[in-house]
């Protein structure tokens, strides 16, 4: 049995800590920006494969990002940042990302579900059961990169699966599948880990110094990402967390604190009583 | 599709050009480029995809999630108030306080289904039961208090089973201040950074204001003879909540704002307002009905513009990106600093001396449309 400590701040194998005893290895995204080209083909992919509804037919007016972030129902999520050099004409540097859910080692959404609709997969990946969810939306404030959310018309709480289903039968996912550049790879996190090192080095090597990885180290504050991503500038730029922490990292110390104020409460109650005697 | 088949053994194969270096093609470098002139680039204040907010915001609605915080804090004092009323032979206040925990305690499960997207799973909240959700915790400890509380209501109003009443009312009393004080680590534990940031104090936030509540209901329903402890009560929360309420919002820095100004303020400071009211009048209470009728009156809005006020601080601390990206960049900050390293290659220092002229959505006081 794994204490709570462990399962909230432990290292290792997500799913070993959920208690699978034997397991396939850990599944991820490797989510290489740099090469992305904005087609929008995981969108659909993703829309097609796992029966999402439309999202909203809005022209929001920023980029080409017509789905502006991710939902309900946009499990995959291009972001388009044009970046002008002011006072020079032409010349735009073009970022695009795929956005999807991180699949967090230590998964906020899953550790305050309060029904366990919320599970962890044997591939280590976070996914929610629509027959147990009951709507109470604890999961979506618990999320700290705004990833899974409300879907209005039926009240509960839908994300990305990494496509279960398909990696239970030894595909790869549906956005993965469709990426024709390869700007999203899936695999195992620890052979993408690697990979990703070298794409890195290749790109600093090539003088791209504002390439990083964001979301591979195993020892930030959700315990590493299950899917993670190469940028080309801040993670704000493109909406996501500079430093991200899984909120119940600190839940230990707040279940200290309610019981001393707790505990403040009755004294306080026992002392209006007892400065009341005999009046 | 791809001509890189990714199989769960691995990938096999790779795709041309997936290796290729962004910008190459134009034979320009962003990262080179402009490395020979170096404008200093003020520091940003924060970044953000076209103001768009980084976590999605809670989808908990007015009334019932700040009302089940309210009535919640309500319940759980008024057992202790009950119960401590039961023992010094205050009958008529300890009927009210137990009459209030049973109403409370109702109230708030209700309001709590309601919220729910699908309140004809509520059930589901049993399957399991998960420290690690304090919803789930939460959703034990009413099951268990609610009826407990009702027991002990009952047998007060009727003045049946008494020893039973008793037995409840004590088990009451015990689950009471957990009841009032768990619902500050539900929304504190979530990423909304005014909740979260606020973990320390919050709990001594809502059991004095639980307390002020239950007082208040003292004040304005027991008759003059009975209501010194309630009168203290009132005094006790009142001190506890304005005193929790300030080092939290003056410790959690920028962050405080939601508290400050827009709806979260303004519901705060009514609290507060109302808060000092009720007290005042509290004071007065053992003279005049009339006096104990205001205060507890005031003390009831006070507590519960307590509550509005905090949920709607952490609405618009989730929904502005600022609230997210400053304190989480500052963090960073103070860590490179603490192991006295320089920022890692392609930080910012390095980004802005690459990029020093680059405007547009995504970067410093622009985002929006361009």
């Amino acid at each position: 049995m794994t204490s709570l400590v462990d399962l909230l701040t432990g290292d290792g194998d997500p799913a070993s800590l959920a208690g699978y005893a034997d397991h396939p290895p850990r599944m991820g995204f490797f989510t290489d920006t740099s090469v992305c080209i904005g087609c929008k083909a995981c969108e659909v992919a993703c829309k097609e494969w796992n029966h999402v509804p439309e999202d909203g037919l809005n022209l929001t007016g920023m980029s080409y990002d017509n789905s502006a972030g991710l939902g309900a129902d946009t499990w995959r999520h291009v972001a388009f940042i044009e970046q002008k050099p002011a006072g020079d004409a032409g010349d735009v540097r073009w970022l695009m990302s795929s956005d999807v859910c991180k699949h967090c080692t230590h998964a906020a959404c899953l550790d305050v579900c309060p029904t366990g609709a919320l599970f962890r997969t044997e591939f280590g990946t976070v996914v929610v059961q629509e027959d147990v969810c009951n709507g109470c939306g604890y999961c979506i404030p618990a999320c700290p990169y705004g990833v899974i959310d409300q879907r209005k018309e039926d009240g509960r709480a839908w994300k990305c699966t990494m496509c279960y289903d398909r990696l239970g039968t030894g595909m790869e996912p549906a956005c993965a599948k469709a990426c024709p550049t390869d700007s999203i790879q899936f695999g195992p996190l620890d052979e993408l880990r690697e990979r990703a090192a070298g794409r890195l080095a290749q790109l600093h090597e090539s003088g791209v110094a504002g390439a990083r990885l964001y979301g591979e180290d195993p020892h930030d504050g959700v315990g590493g990402d299950g899917a993670f991503f190469l940028l080309l500038d801040e993670p704000e730029v493109y909406g996501l967390p500079p430093d991200p922490v899984v909120t119940t990292r600190d839940l230990p110390a707040m279940w200290r604190q309610a019981g001393i104020a707790a505990a403040t409460l009755a004294a306080g109650a026992i002392a209006a009583f007892a400065a009341a005697r005999g009046r | 599709m791809s001509e890189t088949e990714v199989t769960r053994e691995g990938q096999r194969g790779i795709r041309p050009g997936s290796q290729a270096t962004p910008g190459s093609s134009v034979g320009r470098r962003w990262g080179r480029r402009r490395r020979a002139e170096q404008p200093v680039v003020p520091p940003a204040e924060f970044t953000s995809y076209y103001g768009k907010p980084v976590i999605n915001a809670p989808v908990w609605a007015a009334p019932d999630i700040p009302g089940y915080l309210f009535l919640g804090g309500l319940a759980g004092a008024s057992s202790l108030l009950g119960a401590g009323a039961q023992l010094t032979g205050r009958p008529s206040l300890a009927r009210t306080a137990k009459a209030g925990a049973l109403g409370g305690g109702c109230l708030s499960v209700a309001a709590l289904i309601h919220d729910l997207g699908r309140p004809a799973r509520f059930l589901n909240m049993m399957r399991v039961f998960k420290v690690s959700s304090p919803m789930s915790v939460g959703s034990w400890l009413l099951g268990g208090y609610v009826p407990v509380a009702g027991v002990a209501a009952v047998s007060a109003l009727t003045g049946k089973l008494r020893r039973t009443g008793a037995a409840a009312t004590a088990g009451a009393a015990l689950l009471g201040p957990a009841v009032a004080a768990y619902t500050a680590v539900l929304i504190s534990d979530t990423a909304v950074p005014a909740w979260h940031d606020g973990y320390p104090e919050m709990p001594f936030v809502f059991a004095g204001s639980a307390a002020t509540a239950a007082a208040g209901l003292g004040l304005a329903a027991a008759p003059p003879g009975e209501i010194a402890p309630a009168r203290n009560l009132a005094l006790f929360g009142a001190g506890l909540e304005l005193a929790a309420s300030h080092l939290m919002t003056r410790r959690i820095g920028m962050v405080a704002e939601p508290y400050h100004s827009g709806r979260g303020g303004m519901y705060m400071k009514a609290g507060e307002a109302l808060t000092a009211l009720g007290a005042a009048c509290a004071l007065a209470a053992r003279r005049s009905r009339a006096a104990g009728a205001l205060s507890g009156a005031a003390l009831l809005a006070a507590s519960a513009a307590t509550r509005w006020g905090i949920f709607h601080a952490g609405l618009a601390s989730a929904n502005d990106p600022k609230y997210t990206v400053v304190p989480q960049r500052e963090r960073l900050r103070r860590r490179a600093v603490l192991t006295q390293r320089v920022p890692p290659k392609g930080g910012r220092a390095d980004l802005g001396a690459a990029m020093p002229d680059v405007t547009g959505p995504g970067r410093p006081g622009t985002a929006g449309r361009t």
